[in-house]
């Protein structure tokens, strides 16, 4: 068993094109970290230069919104599905 | 280009008119990889704002889940300028996400005239494209 993180067409170039991979960790942030040493240059765009998750990122353990959960310490488990979704914004500024 | 039908066009700019003056935001899915958009879906802008539009997290992970079920893509993403141009702000380059999509834009600054323009964002980079609306 593992974390099934699925992964946006935009963020694909870090998977080889591929829509969902797996991974381990006790925690989201750590999941990252485990991601990070198969799919490299994939955690920098999850994860900002503070530590934190990326602004415009929005990622969902499996369907709620890990921002009110608690973030990159949001515990995962075996089984869970991560979803990563590049937020849709903009504006006129 | 962008080949749209008249009734999802009209739509848009009904959408964009109800919610001036903060800036509406949307979806048309269609099949992956047909280029047709067909199911108009208006999304709530979570920052009800007159400058800034961001769909609501939730309300997106749904549809775009739903979209994945059905073997759909976002073919056009639109929102609405309601004091400027329709032309991509900074903003809407630095998060534009979706390669496939058609970026439409629709201006309501003139309260007699919707201005309806589409875009590619790729990369950063902006390419206007010919709007085609079929009856």
């Amino acid at each position: 068993m593992a974390i099934e993180v699925r992964i946006p067409t935009i963020l694909r170039t870090y998977t080889d094109g591929a829509k969902q991979v797996e991974g381990s960790g006790s925690t989201l942030g750590e999941l990252f970290t485990d991601l990070e040493h198969r799919h490299g240059g994939l955690r920098d765009r999850l994860v900002d230069n503070g530590g934190g998750l990326r602004r415009f990122v929005n990622v969902y353990l499996n369907d709620e919104d890990v921002r009110f959960l608690s973030g990159l310490d949001t515990p995962v488990k075996d089984g869970d599905t991560v979803t990563v979704l590049p937020a849709v914004a903009g504006g006129a500024l | 280009m962008l080949t749209i039908s008249r009734s999802l066009y009209d739509k848009i700019v009904a959408h964009a008119r109800a919610d001036h003056p903060d800036e509406a935001c949307g979806v048309i899915a269609g099949p992956a990889g047909s280029d047709r958009p067909e199911r108009f879906i208006a999304m709530m802008n979570a920052e009800r704002s007159p400058t800034f539009y961001r769909f609501d997290s939730a309300e997106q992970f749904l549809l775009w889940r739903e979209m994945d079920d059905n073997d759909e893509e976002p073919v056009v993403i639109y929102h609405s300028h309601t004091a400027t141009e329709a032309y991509p702000s900074r903003t809407d380059i630095s998060y534009a996400s979706e390669p496939q999509a058609h970026y439409v834009l629709v201006s309501t600054r003139e309260e007699d005239a919707t201005e309806f323009r589409s875009y590619r964002i790729t990369d950063g980079v902006v390419t206007e494209e010919p709007v085609s609306v079929v009856e």
